[in-house]
């Protein structure tokens, strides 16, 4: 029988007062492309941080591979380990990017591997040449652009090539062509190895890069199926304010208000 | 866009404008270090070893003239390596020489010696020594904040951080040092925008007191953000492996020309040192 990836047992996290997830069951298969969706404040953020075990439950368990993520555990050779295998792009880029340049950005994460510095310059130039920011090297990753600062923030995750690949919010404030290659990427990691796990609000982006849809409200998992399951159901997605109701005209002269989705598909 | 300082409406926009300077300074300093001058293709291990030695020897040294010398020095230095002397003179002389010119503006009338001036209705006596002690302490300053000046507009602040690691400076020191070049840029954005947001809200001016608690919020916000960037900052260097312990990489190479310069640096120094004594 194959052994989860991740298993979460009545999961429970508070910040002080506010309650973020509230009773959290939830199981993540292996090379199962999963998407969080839900409104700000639902708690998908909180959710991501507690995979890749940057905060820890309250209540509940969190399992990583059949083996209980604890404070306790995470720690010299066990957290090198979890953090060789799972990686977390958080929604803010700035964030992620705190060293001087972006090579030096991107061969982080290998340096604290303690990688051979051989090994290390060759991955970095092919990473900057797969992410096509090879031009941006030698530039302070405070002088990017938002679209450029995510892509670099990808590839100082991607370079490790970890199996479980956390993304917050991966296409938030994203010019449209920076959008584009960004849901590019995430769909090219359909049908590999990898567990990727997508926390959104963008509920066009959920067909292309997911298998499994949890929807996410007040902390807690209001509903969980395949996307073409769950974008259909427009009570549920109305609920969760994941979608809304304003005035529009399919035609000259037919303004009218309903619930709807934005984007397209050819 | 830069407020005009005429129409100024108290800390607000004098804060913004400080912000704003601040930034195109910083740009401006980066777009240097690219330039094909003297100091730029030096390997900055070597700029280190041969320009920290200077500004020391140039505090030191009991001969004006040595100082001189070392300051001329300097200013070739400078005119080698495509920095302007204007923008040194505006942003180091100019300010060193007033810091350092109220400084030593005592010694000029308590240090007893030759009589050179008297002050009309003070009736104050500008001494021969007083002046000398005064040239000293200005001539030191400039000169040593010229080659520490140079020293960081010539060389990319990321390469700078790693000479100092790979020169076996501490590594918590560079990091913080790295760090806080690389949030200052964060929070000076931060502050320009909150600025701007409470100028756009503004209609005419505000009083004294309401500008100080204006200032103290805007002071109190950004503590907030600078805290809780700073835990987010952490959590994404621990997911990333950071176990306490920063590990860089060393690419630096050292060609004949850097040696070349290290020799001539060198020789300036032990010249400068040997005539300063």
């Amino acid at each position: 029988m194959t052994v989860p990836i991740f298993e979460l047992r009545d999961v429970t996290y508070r910040y002080h007062e506010v309650t973020a997830l509230d009773g959290l069951n939830l199981t993540i298969m292996p090379g199962e492309r999963v998407s969080l969706l839900g409104a700000n404040g639902s708690g998908k953020s909180t959710l991501l941080s507690i995979l890749d075990g940057l905060c820890f439950p309250e209540k509940g368990s969190i399992a990583f591979q059949g083996e209980p993520l604890t404070d306790d555990r995470l720690g010299g050779e066990v957290e090198f380990d979890f953090r060789r295998k799972v990686a977390l792009v958080f929604q803010n880029p700035d964030v992620l990017l705190f060293n001087p340049t972006v090579f030096d950005e991107v061969a982080f994460g290998p340096l604290q591997m303690q990688w051979p510095k051989e090994r290390i310059l060759l991955r970095v130039n092919e990473m900057l040449d797969q992410m096509e920011i090879a031009h941006l090297k030698d530039r302070s990753p405070h002088h990017l652009s938002t679209g450029e600062k995510k892509r670099v923030a990808l590839a100082s995750v991607l370079i490790l090539d970890p199996d479980v690949l956390l993304l917050d919010e991966p296409t938030a404030a994203l010019d449209p062509k920076s959008e584009s290659q960004m849901i590019d990427f995430l769909v090219s990691c359909s049908g590999g190895r990898k567990t990727v796990v997508t926390a959104t609000h963008d509920i066009d982006l959920v067909e292309d890069i997911a298998d499994t849809c949890h929807v996410f409200q007040r902390g807690r998992i209001v509903a969980t199926g395949a996307p073409s399951v769950i974008l259909n159901d427009h009570a549920l997605l109305l609920s969760t304010n994941l979608i809304h109701a304003h005035r529009h005209a399919h035609a000259p002269g037919d303004l009218h208000s309903h619930p709807h989705r934005h984007g397209h598909r050819h | 866009m830069k407020p005009n300082a005429k129409n100024s409406r108290g800390v607000v926009e004098r804060t913004l404008a400080s912000i704003v300077d601040a930034l195109e300074h910083a740009f401006y300093a980066e777009e240097l270090t690219k330039t094909n001058g003297l100091l730029q293709r030096i390997d900055p291990r070597v700029k280190i070893v041969a320009l920290l030695p200077l500004v020391v020897i140039a505090a030191l040294a009991r001969k004006l003239w040595v100082i001189v010398a070392l300051f001329v020095v300097a200013v070739a230095v400078a005119t080698l390596s495509n920095v302007p002397l204007r923008t040194l003179a505006k942003r180091v002389w100019l300010g060193v020489l007033t810091f350092s010119g109220v400084i030593s503006l005592p010694a000029l009338f308590l240090t007893p010696g030759r009589t050179l001036y008297t002050l009309p209705l003070l009736g104050w006596i500008v001494t021969a020594q007083g002046l000398r002690a005064a040239l000293y302490l200005i001539m030191r300053a400039e000169t040593a904040a010229t080659f520490s000046v140079l020293l960081v507009l010539c060389t990319p602040w990321s390469n700078l951080l790693k000479a100092l690691r790979v020169l076996r400076v501490p590594i918590v020191l560079v990091v913080v040092l790295g760090m806080t070049y690389r949030y200052i840029f964060l929070l000076l954005r931060s502050a320009h925008d909150m600025f701007r947001s409470r100028k756009s809200r503004m209609v005419g001016r505000l009083d004294g007191r309401e500008q100080r608690r204006a200032a103290t919020a805007s002071v109190g916000v950004l503590m907030s953000k600078t805290l809780q960037l700073s835990g987010d900052v952490y959590l994404a260097m621990r997911s990333r492996g950071f176990q306490g312990e920063v590990h860089v990489l060393d690419e630096f190479r050292t060609g004949w020309f850097d040696w070349i310069m290290s020799a001539v640096f060198v020789t300036v120094a032990a010249l400068a040192l040997w005539f300063g004594r």
